[in-house]
C-alpha cells in the first residue's frame, strides 16, 4: 500500500512510500524511516495521521501505527510536525475539518512567515468560524460562518461574478452566480480555510443571492459582517462530508431558532444562527452622553481653538478607551496551529493534488456538475 | 409555509394599504431630450413632438397632453397631421410608417398606435428605393403620397396602409415631357418634397431633390407643369392663392414660380440669396405668409453666410422693411408658422412662429412689435444650467405663492403678453388639489421656483446667487453688442445656457420655510445663503461671516477650489429672494447638508469638514464642530484629490447624460415589453462579466474610512435630549461614518432674542456600530408622529406635538432603520435593509398618505429610494415594510440622484437633463393629464385588420393601466368637495367597468 507522507514546518515538502498494510513493522523503524526520507534526522518530531473520519490521530507506538497502517484506504496521510509545535490538544478532536476524504495539499508559502504562537488551553479562544447545518444541507454545499468580534483582522476576501453552470430539466444552463475572487493572506476568511477562490457564493445569512447582482451582495456581506453566514458550493468538492461516514458534528449544537420571530425572507432556515446572539453583537452602538461644558462662543469668529479640540478630543479619546476595551477583548484569533494549516492547505485548489484536470476552473467560469 | 413564516400579515392591513398606496408615473415635466421632429395640426390646434427614442408627445392648451411611445424606440424622423382628423402619421428612420389616433375613452381622449407599415418594394430592388423621404397626408384623407429615394411616389390608401400601386408616381412618368437636356443631367433623385395645392386638390407639388419641381396632376395621372430648378432644392412652400409657389434651395437662395394655365414651363419669377453676396447655408424651410396690407411675411430657416456665420441655428423673419434673424441657443430641429386657417380667409396674417430647437422650444408673437417671444407654460428647459439639486415645498400658503408669482411677473416683462397660441383639447383634469413649489438649484448659481401643483411645470420665478459674488465673468459681456445697422440682423433667443462661469457658484442644498419665507442656499465653494422674501427692488449690504470648520488643527492642508470672492458694500437685488447674511465655511468645500429654522431663526450646515450653526437673526455664529477623524486625509485635499467627492461624481454623471447620445431610458407605458427589453442587454453584461470579472471586497467599515466625517443630515428639534421632564431646541448631526451628534441649544425667548446668545453644548454622540452612513434623523412624539415644521403649530397647520409621552429618536443609515428611546438613546427597533436585501438608502422622507376610501383616514410612513430604483414604504413607527415598487432603472444613477419626495407621496426624479418623471405613491394626491380632444366628426374606423398578437396585447394592457387611473382619479374627484355634475355623470356612467375591475383584482 502506498503511504503518503506530509512534512508540516520543514517546507513543501511530500513523499510517497509504500508499506506493507500487514506487516507494517515497528513503530521504531517507521519513525526512523520518515526521518531518512526526509532527512530529518536530528529533529524531534510528532507523527500523526488522518483517520477515516478525518481526526487527526498520533502515530507513537506499535498499536496506533498498526492501527493507522491497517485502516488506510488505500493512502494512509501522515503529517509530521516539529515536537514543540504539537497542539495535542488537536489530536482526535473535531476541532479539525471534518472533511478530509481529498487529498490534502501543501502551500506553505506564508507558513514560515507565520510566527511561532505559543498555543494554551482551548477555552482561552473564542471561535473564529464555524461550519453550520452540516445536518440540513445538501453534501454538496457549505455554510460557514465568520465571527468577527470587532478584532483587527480583516475579513479579507474578495467577490465577483462568474458564470456556473447547472443541470435543469432542459439540460446544462449557464447561470450567473457571485464566486469568490480572492483571499486576502491573513485575513478572517483565509486562516479559517473554511473558503477558498472559486467557491460559489449561494447564500448570505439565509437570503439566497441568486438573481442579485454583485453589488447587492457585496453591501449584504458588508452590512453582515459582525456576523456573517456564507452558504457555498466550494470549488473543490472532494473535500465534502460524506454524511454515512460520521454520525457526529459540531452541528449537534444546533438550536431551533426557525425564523420565528426573525423574519428572513426565504424559505431556507438557518439553524446555527442566533439572531440574540447576533443582536447583542451589533447592538453596541456606541453612546456617550455629553458631560461637555456648554460650546459658548462670546463673538463672531472667536470660537477658541482650544475650545474646539476640547469637544473633538473628549470624543476622540473615548472612541481609543472602546477600541482598547475592543482589543483586549477579542485577543487574537488562533485555533491552533495545525489546524490552520491543515484547513489553509486543503481548500486551495490551485494546489490540489488530485483534481481531475479541467474540472473545476475554466478562464473564470466555474462548472460544477 | 411561507404564510407562517411571514409574521403580521393582516388582512386588515392588507386592505388599507390597498386604499393608501399605489404607485404611478403620470406625467414627464420638462423639454423632452433629443427632440427630433415637430408637427402641427392647425385643425386641432395641437402640437406633436417626436424623439430620438421614439416617444411622441401631443401639446394644447396647458394641461392638455398625450404621450406615445413607439415600440421600437427608434427617432421619430417626421410627424404628419392627418388634415381635419384626430389622427397622424409618424415616420421613423427604419423606414415605418405610424398611425397614431386621439380617442375618447370614458371622458377622456388618449393617443394609441392604429396601424403601422414599412414600404416594401419589389423583391430584389434595394432598400433606398422604397426609403421615404417625403410624406403628404391629403386633404381627403383616404390617400397618403409617399415620396422616396428612388425619385419614385407611392400611394398609400388610410388607415389600412395598402399601395394602391397603379396610381404609383414613377420617377418615369415624370421626366417624359421634361426637356432632353435636363433630363439627361438629372436622373434618379430622391423626392424632397411633396405640396397639396391650397386650391386644386387634384394637383401636387413635386419636388425632387436636384431641382426639378412638376406639378401633378392626379386625375389625368400625369405632369401639367415642369418647373426647372437649377440649384438642390431644400423644399417648397405654396403661396395661399395657388397662383405661385416658393422654393429654397441648398445655395441659401429662395425662388419664387408663377403657376398659371397658359405656361407649362414657366421662368421664375425671382431668384433671390437673402444673405448674399458670398457662399450661403442651404435655406431649408421657408415660408410666404400673405397679409392684409400687401407685405408678406418671408420666414426662412438657414441661409446665413457660410463663412461667418454658418454655425449659427437661425430663422430669419422678413416683413417689409423688419428683418431680423433669430439666433437660437441650439440646433434648429423644425419650426411652424400658426396663421389663420380658415379656407375662406382671403390672407395667412401670421400671429406666432413655433421654434423646436434641440434644447428648447422658442415661440415668437409676429403680431407685437418687435416680434417679441412668448412665455411658454409648459416644455420648460429645465436644463438651461445643469440642475445640481432640488427641493419640494408642499401646500404653500396663498400669501407666499402670490408673493413669487409677483416677484417672477417683473422678471417677464420683455416677454409678450399674447395668449398661448396652441390651445387645442380641453383640460378636464381636476384642479390641483394644493399649491406647490419644486425648487431647482442650478450649476450656475440660480435657483428656479417652479409651480409644480399640476400637469405643467411652469417658472414662476428665478433667483440667482451670482450677485454677491465677484466671479470673472462681467454680467455686461453678455449684452448683445449688436446695433440696429448690423449685418446680419441676429437677434439671440432662448434661455438654454449651460457653461457656466464658475463652478463654485453651482447650488447644492435648498430649504424654503414657507411659513416665514426664509430661504437658505448653500453651495460648491462652501457658501450658505440665507434670504428673505422682499417685494421691492433693495439696495443692501450682506453680512458676511467665516465658518472656520477646521478650527485651526495641524498638518491640513486644503487644495481644492478657493472660496468665492464676494463684494464690497451695498448690492443691488431685485424684488423677490434677496440675501441678507452670507456664511462661508472654510475650507470651502461643497455644502453637504442644510438646515433651517424659521422660527429660532438659525441656520445649520454641514461640509466634509464639519457642520456649524450660524444664528441669523444676531448675525452670529454659535458654534462649529469638526468631524473629521484624524486619519481621513483624502477629505481634507478637495475636489482635486484622487477620490470623488459624492457630489462631484454626481455632477459628473449628469455631465454624462447630457453628453450620452443613446438615450435608453424607460418610459411609463414601456412596461409592457420590459422583459423583452431586458433580454439582450443582460446577455451583453454576461458575456462583459466572462471577459473582464469585476471584483469586489469583503470588508467591514472602519472608523479609517474617508470621509467618515462628511456630515450627511442636520436636523432641527425641540425634544427631550436630557432629561424626561425638560424639553429643549437641540440640532442633530449625521455623518457618512454612521455617527449622531446632539446638540443641546439655548434659544432666549423673543423678547430678549436679540440681547443673549444662543448657546449650544454638545449632549450626545452616538457611534453606530455598522458605519453605515447617516441619511436621515427625525424625532417622533408621543404620538409616534414625526415632529412639525417650525412655525407649522403657530400657523394653526398641524397639531402640537405630543409632549407628554416620550419622544423617540429614528436615525435613518443607508443600511438600517433603527429607532432609539429618548432622552436616554437605546435602541428600540430596527430594520436591517441592507443586510436582507442588499439594496441601500438613497433617498428617505416622511409622506403623509391619506386613503382613498374614507376622507378621515391617514397616516404617516417613510417613502425610501434605495439604490437599485426601488421605492419602498416603511411604516412608522414599527418599521415595517409595506410595499416595494420599481421606479427607476439601477444603472440611471443620476435618475436615483435626483429623485425628491414631497410630503404628500409624490415624487420626481430626472428622466433626462431636462425632463422631470413626476410619479404618485399614494391612492389620494394624483397629479395626471387628464385631457379631451374634442372633433367635429369623427369617422368611424370599424376596419378590421391583421395586427399582430403581440401589438394587440401591448395596447390592451395600456388600456387597462389607463382604466386604473381613471378609477383613481375619480376616487379623488369624489372626495374633493367640489364635484361637477358632470363628473357625478361619467362616474356613474363607468362605474360598471369600475365595479368589474375590482373583481377582477379580487379573483
Amino acid at each position: 500500500m502506498l503511504s503518503v507522507c506530509f512534512l508540516l514546518q520543514f517546507g513543501a515538502e511530500f513523499r510517497r512510500f509504500s508499506l506493507d498494510r500487514y506487516k507494517p513493522g515497528k513503530f521504531e523503524d517507521f519513525y526512523k524511516l520518515i526521518l531518512h526520507i526526509h532527512h530529518i534526522a536530528n529533529l524531534e518530531v510528532m507523527i500523526g495521521y488522518a483517520d477515516v473520519h478525518g481526526d487527526l490521530l498520533p502515530i507513537n507506538n506499535d498499536d496506533n501505527f498498526f492501527k493507522a497502517v491497517s485502516s488506510a484506504h488505500p493512502l494512509l496521510r501522515v503529517f509530521i510536525q516539529r515536537q514543540d509545535e504539537v497542539d495535542y490538544s488537536n489530536f482526535g478532536t473535531n476541532t479539525l475539518s471534518r472533511k478530509k476524504k481529498a487529498l490534502v495539499t501543501l502551500r506553505n508559502d506564508n507558513l514560515r512567515r507565520r510566527p511561532h504562537i505559543n498555543i494554551s488551553m482551548p477555552h482561552d479562544f473564542r471561535p473564529v468560524s464555524s461550519i453550520i447545518d452540516v445536518d440540513i444541507l445538501p453534501e454538496t454545499h457549505r455554510r460557514v460562518r465568520l465571527y468577527r468580534h470587532g478584532c483587527e483582522k480583516p475579513l479579507g476576501f474578495y467577490i465577483r461574478d462568474g458564470t456556473s453552470v447547472r443541470v435543469t430539466p432542459h439540460g446544462l444552463e449557464k447561470v450567473p452566480g457571485i464566486f469568490i475572487s480572492r483571499m486576502v493572506p491573513g485575513g478572517l476568511a483565509e486562516s479559517t480555510g473554511l473558503l477558498a477562490v472559486n467557491d460559489e457564493v449561494l447564500e448570505v445569512n439565509g437570503i439566497e443571492v441568486a438573481g442579485k447582482t454583485l453589488d447587492q451582495v457585496t453591501d449584504m456581506m458588508i452590512a453582515n459582517s459582525h456576523n456573517l453566514i456564507i452558504t457555498v458550493k466550494p470549488a473543490n468538492q472532494r473535500n465534502n462530508i460524506i454524511r454515512s461516514s460520521r454520525m457526529s458534528g459540531s452541528s449537534g449544537q444546533s438550536t431551533d431558532s426557525t425564523a420565528s420571530h426573525h423574519s428572513l425572507p426565504t424559505s431556507h432556515v438557518l439553524q446555527n444562527f442566533h439572531p440574540d446572539e447576533m443582536e447583542s453583537d451589533e447592538e453596541a452602538d456606541i453612546v456617550i452622553e455629553g458631560g461637555l461644558e456648554p460650546q459658548h462662543i462670546p463673538k463672531l469668529h472667536s470660537l477658541t481653538s482650544s475650545s474646539l479640540s476640547r469637544i473633538n478630543g473628549s470624543s476622540l479619546s473615548h472612541r481609543l478607551q472602546r477600541d482598547l476595551v475592543l482589543n483586549n477583548n477579542s485577543g487574537r484569533e488562533s485555533n491552533g496551529n495545525i489546524h490552520k494549516l491543515l484547513s489553509s492547505l486543503k481548500t486551495d485548489p490551485r494546489h490540489s493534488l488530485v483534481i481531475p484536470r479541467g474540472g473545476i476552473e475554466e478562464d473564470g467560469t466555474v462548472i460544477t456538475l | 409555509m411561507r404564510r407562517f413564516l411571514r409574521p403580521g400579515h393582516d388582512p386588515v392591513r392588507e386592505r388599507l394599504k390597498r386604499d393608501l398606496f399605489q404607485f404611478n408615473k403620470t406625467v414627464e415635466h420638462g423639454f423632452p431630450h433629443q427632440p427630433s421632429a415637430l408637427g402641427y395640426s392647425p385643425f386641432l390646434r395641437l402640437m406633436a413632438i417626436g424623439t430620438r427614442s421614439g416617444a411622441i408627445k401631443l401639446y394644447g392648451a396647458p394641461g392638455v397632453e398625450f404621450m406615445g411611445l413607439h415600440e421600437e424606440n427608434n427617432t421619430v424622423m417626421q410627424i404628419h397631421f392627418i388634415p381635419d382628423q384626430c389622427q397622424l402619421v409618424t415616420l421613423l428612420d427604419d423606414n415605418s410608417l405610424h398611425l397614431w389616433s386621439l380617442k375618447q375613452h370614458s371622458g377622456a381622449s388618449e393617443l394609441r398606435e392604429e396601424h403601422r407599415f414599412t414600404l416594401k418594394g419589389p423583391p430584389g430592388s434595394p432598400p433606398s428605393a422604397t426609403q421615404v423621404t417625403a410624406v403628404l397626408p391629403h386633404s381627403s384623407r383616404e390617400v397618403l403620397y409617399l415620396g422616396t429615394e428612388s425619385g419614385n411616389i407611392f400611394v398609400v390608401e388610410l388607415p389600412s396602409f395598402r399601395v394602391v400601386e397603379d396610381r404609383t408616381i414613377t420617377s418615369e412618368a415624370v421626366l417624359q415631357r421634361v426637356p432632353e437636356d435636363y433630363c439627361n443631367r438629372r436622373s434618379c433623385e430622391l423626392v424632397e418634397a411633396l405640396r397639396e395645392h391650397p386650391k386644386n386638390p387634384d394637383q401636387i407639388l413635386i419636388g425632387y431633390s436636384r431641382g426639378l419641381i412638376v406639378l401633378w396632376d392626379l386625375q389625368n395621372n400625369k405632369v401639367t407643369h415642369h418647373f426647372l430648378g437649377s440649384q438642390q432644392l431644400e423644399n417648397l412652400y405654396w403661396q395661399r392663392d395657388g397662383s405661385k409657389f416658393i422654393s429654397c434651395h441648398y445655395d441659401g437662395s429662395y425662388t419664387q414660380w408663377p403657376v398659371s394655365s397658359d405656361n407649362r414651363h414657366p421662368e421664375p419669377l425671382e431668384n433671390f440669396v437673402p444673405y448674399g453676396p458670398f457662399p450661403c447655408k442651404a435655406i431649408s424651410k421657408i415660408y410666404w405668409q400673405t397679409t392684409k396690407n400687401g407685405l408678406p411675411y418671408i420666414i426662412f430657416q438657414g441661409g446665413m453666410p457660410r463663412a461667418s456665420y454658418g454655425d449659427r441655428h437661425s430663422i430669419s423673419v422678413v416683413h417689409g422693411s423688419q428683418q431680423i434673424a433669430f439666433d437660437f441657443t441650439s440646433r434648429v430641429i423644425d419650426f411652424f408658422i400658426i396663421f389663420s386657417s380658415e379656407p375662406t380667409a382671403e390672407f395667412d396674417d401670421p400671429s406666432a412662429m413655433v421654434v423646436l430647437a434641440e434644447e428648447e422650444l422658442v415661440v415668437i408673437d409676429l403680431k407685437t412689435a418687435g416680434w417679441p417671444a412668448v412665455h411658454p407654460p409648459y416644455l420648460a428647459s429645465l436644463h438651461c444650467s445643469a440642475i445640481t439639486c432640488s427641493h419640494h415645498v408642499s401646500n404653500i400658503p396663498l400669501k407666499l405663492w402670490e408673493r413669487i408669482i409677483s416677484a417672477g411677473s417683473k422678471q417677464n416683462i420683455h416677454y409678450s403678453s399674447m395668449p398661448w397660441p396652441i390651445d387645442g383639447g380641453t383640460n378636464i383634469a381636476p384642479d390641483p388639489p394644493q399649491r406647490d413649489l419644486l425648487l431647482t438649484g442650478h450649476e450656475d448659481g440660480t435657483v428656479r421656483f417652479w409651480d409644480a401643483s399640476g400637469v405643467c411645470l411652469h417658472l414662476l420665478y428665478k433667483l440667482s446667487t451670482v450677485r454677491v459674488f465677484l466671479t470673472d465673468a462681467d454680467p455686461n459681456d453678455n449684452m448683445n453688442p449688436l446695433g440696429e445697422d448690423e449685418w446680419p440682423p441676429l437677434r439671440k433667443v432662448g434661455t438654454f445656457d449651460p457653461y457656466s462661469d464658475d463652478p463654485r457658484l453651482g447650488i447644492q442644498k435648498i430649504y424654503l420655510c414657507k411659513y416665514s419665507g426664509y430661504l437658505a442656499v448653500a453651495g460648491t465653494a462652501g457658501q450658505v445663503l440665507v434670504m428673505e422674501l422682499n417685494d421691492e427692488d433693495a439696495e443692501h449690504v450682506v453680512d458676511h461671516a467665516e465658518a472656520d470648520l477646521l478650527q485651526d488643527q495641524e498638518g491640513y492642508r486644503w487644495k481644492g477650489h478657493e472660496k468665492l470672492r464676494t463684494r464690497d458694500g451695498p448690492v443691488r437685488f431685485e424684488a423677490g429672494f434677496q440675501p441678507f447674511v452670507l456664511v462661508q465655511c472654510q475650507p470651502p468645500a461643497v455644502v453637504t447638508s442644510l438646515a433651517l429654522h424659521s422660527e429660532w431663526k438659525l441656520v445649520a450646515f454641514g461640509t466634509s469638514h464639519g457642520f456649524g450653526l450660524f444664528d441669523h437673526q444676531q448675525k452670529r455664529l454659535v458654534f462649529v464642530k469638526c468631524t473629521l477623524h484624524p486619519s481621513d486625509q483624502l477629505a481634507l485635499e478637495g475636489p482635486l484629490s484622487r477620490v470623488k467627492s459624492l457630489k462631484k461624481s454626481l455632477r459628473q454623471s449628469f455631465r454624462r447624460i447630457r453628453r450620452s447620445r443613446v438615450s435608453g431610458r424607460k418610459r411609463r407605458g414601456g412596461s409592457g415589453n420590459a422583459s423583452e427589453v431586458r433580454g439582450p442587454p443582460f446577455r451583453d453584461t454576461l458575456q462583459e462579466m466572462e471577459l473582464a470579472p469585476v471584483q469586489r471586497k469583503i470588508e467591514a467599515r472602519s472608523a479609517e474610512d474617508s470621509f467618515t466625517g462628511f456630515v450627511r443630515t442636520l436636523y432641527f428639534a425641540d425634544t427631550f435630549l436630557r432629561d424626561s421632564s425638560r424639553h429643549c431646541p437641540s440640532l442633530w448631526a449625521g455623518t457618512n461614518g454612521g455617527t449622531v451628534y446632539a446638540f443641546c441649544l439655548r434659544v432666549p425667548p423673543a423678547e430678549r432674542r436679540m440681547d443673549e446668545p444662543v448657546r449650544a453644548e454638545q449632549a450626545k454622540e452616538i457611534q453606530l456600530m455598522h458605519r453605515a452612513p447617516v441619511v436621515g434623523i427625525l424625532v417622533l412624539d408621543g404620538r409616534s408622529n414625526p415632529l412639525p415644521e417650525p412655525l407649522e403649530v403657530a400657523h394653526d397647520l398641524s397639531k402640537s406635538p405630543d409632549m407628554q409621552g416620550s419622544h423617540q429618536l429614528l436615525v435613518v443609515s443607508e443600511e438600517q432603520f433603527k429607532v432609539f428611546t429618548l432622552p436616554k438613546v437605546s435602541s428600540k427597533l430596527k430594520l436591517k435593509l441592507t443586510a436582507l436585501e442588499g439594496c441601500r438608502v438613497r433617498k428617505v422622507t416622511v409622506a403623509n398618505f391619506g386613503s382613498c376610501k374614507t376622507d378621515d383616514y391617514s397616516e404617516n410612513d417613510l417613502a425610501v429610494l434605495t439604490n437599485l430604483g426601488d421605492i419602498q414604504i416603511i411604516s412608522l413607527p414599527f418599521l415595517k415594510l409595506q410595499i416595494r415598487y420599481p421606479c427607476i432603472r439601477k444603472e440611471d444613477v443620476s435618475g436615483i440622484a435626483s429623485c425628491v419626495f414631497t410630503k404628500y407621496g409624490q415624487g420626481f426624479y430626472l428622466i433626462s437633463p431636462s425632463e422631470f418623471e413626476r410619479f404618485s405613491l399614494s391612492t389620494k394626491w394624483l397629479v395626471e393629464p387628464r385631457c379631451v380632444v374634442d372633433m367635429p366628426e369623427v369617422t368611424s374606423n370599424n376596419h378590421v385588420h391583421n395586427k399582430s398578437g403581440m401589438e394587440n396585447a401591448v395596447r390592451k394592457s395600456s388600456k387597462q393601466r389607463h382604466e386604473g387611473n381613471i378609477v383613481t382619479c375619480l376616487h379623488s374627484v369624489v372626495a374633493s368637495s367640489e364635484v361637477s355634475c358632470m363628473w357625478q355623470e361619467s362616474l356613474e356612467r363607468i362605474g360598471c367597468s369600475f365595479c368589474w375591475k375590482e373583481e377582477a383584482v379580487g379573483r
